[in-house]
């Protein structure tokens, strides 16, 4: 499946609009990971296990997305956005949502 | 009252040395792979030109997020008295967003891409740093790479 961000995919034809399509995740960190990153904020520096899991998450936001799309007939995802909200103290939701159509 | 004083300029101390020391060795590495990265542009275009033979795209992203320190916040504490610039929260954000498009760029290369189209920048504080919570913000970068099917034509 293309995933792209872009409106359009050069070179290639939209044949079909099949609407939007999203999927999210939300995850929360784990008390080591907090424990480290409590530490962290007294130094500074990259989060690096905050890093991993958000793109984790990002990964399965998309993963779901792309799955949504594979389910009403879609080869290719575009105009792609994400967005990021902390849902509650120590949760993330990570959404991903685009346009589902068919390429020629 | 004495002890607690004491924790407090440890504190701050290491929140100097250490964060200082970090924040100038980021930007080095910063510098030095925005530098190696310079032959991957990244635009924020929405249509790239037509090209051909016809190129592939891959939708690629980096994100980072980047923690404040205990003297950035101190920083921050007193100039929300006055108000104004928080220049020390600045570069924290500034480093962020360099460090998400260098990773991105870098996988525009390890993929085999030439460039980089429409890319957004989104900036999220997964944490808020009140007394006793972690004080975070998370930098996602990403686009569209274009990768050339064939090299010598471009």
């Amino acid at each position: 499946m293309l995933l792209s961000n872009l409106e359009i995919v050069p070179g290639r034809q939209i044949k079909t609009h099949l609407g939007l399509v999203q999927g999210s995740s939300v995850r929360t960190k784990h008390i080591g990971r907090d424990f480290m990153a409590g530490l962290k904020n007294i130094f500074g520096g990259e989060l690096k296990g905050y890093t991993e899991l958000l793109r984790e998450s990002r990964d399965e936001a998309l993963e779901r997305m792309q799955a949504q799309a594979e389910s009403v007939g879609a080869n290719a995802v575009i105009n792609i956005r994400f967005s990021t909200s902390s849902i509650a103290q120590g949760a993330a939701e990570l959404f991903a949502y685009g346009t589902a159509v068919v390429l020629e | 009252m004495a002890f607690d004083l004491i924790v407090f300029v440890v504190l701050l101390a290491c929140g100097f040395a250490f964060g200082r020391y970090a924040e100038n060795r980021h930007y080095r590495s910063i510098i030095q792979r925005e530098e190696e990265l310079r032959g991957i542009p990244a635009i924020a275009i929405r249509f790239p030109p037509i090209m051909t033979p016809r190129p592939e795209t891959a939708l690629v992203s980096g994100s980072v997020v980047i923690a404040e320190d205990y003297f950035k916040r101190f920083l921050f504490g007193l100039r929300s008295l006055v108000g104004g610039r928080v220049r020390s929260y600045e570069t924290l954000v500034d480093r962020g967003r360099r460090e998400a498009i260098i990773r991105m760029k870098q996988q525009t290369v390890d993929l085999g891409g030439s460039m980089v189209f429409n890319i957004k920048l989104e900036t999220a504080a997964i944490a808020s740093g009140r007394k006793g919570r972690i004080g975070a913000i998370e930098i996602h970068a990403y686009g569209t790479a274009i990768i050339p099917t064939d090299r010598a034509h471009l």
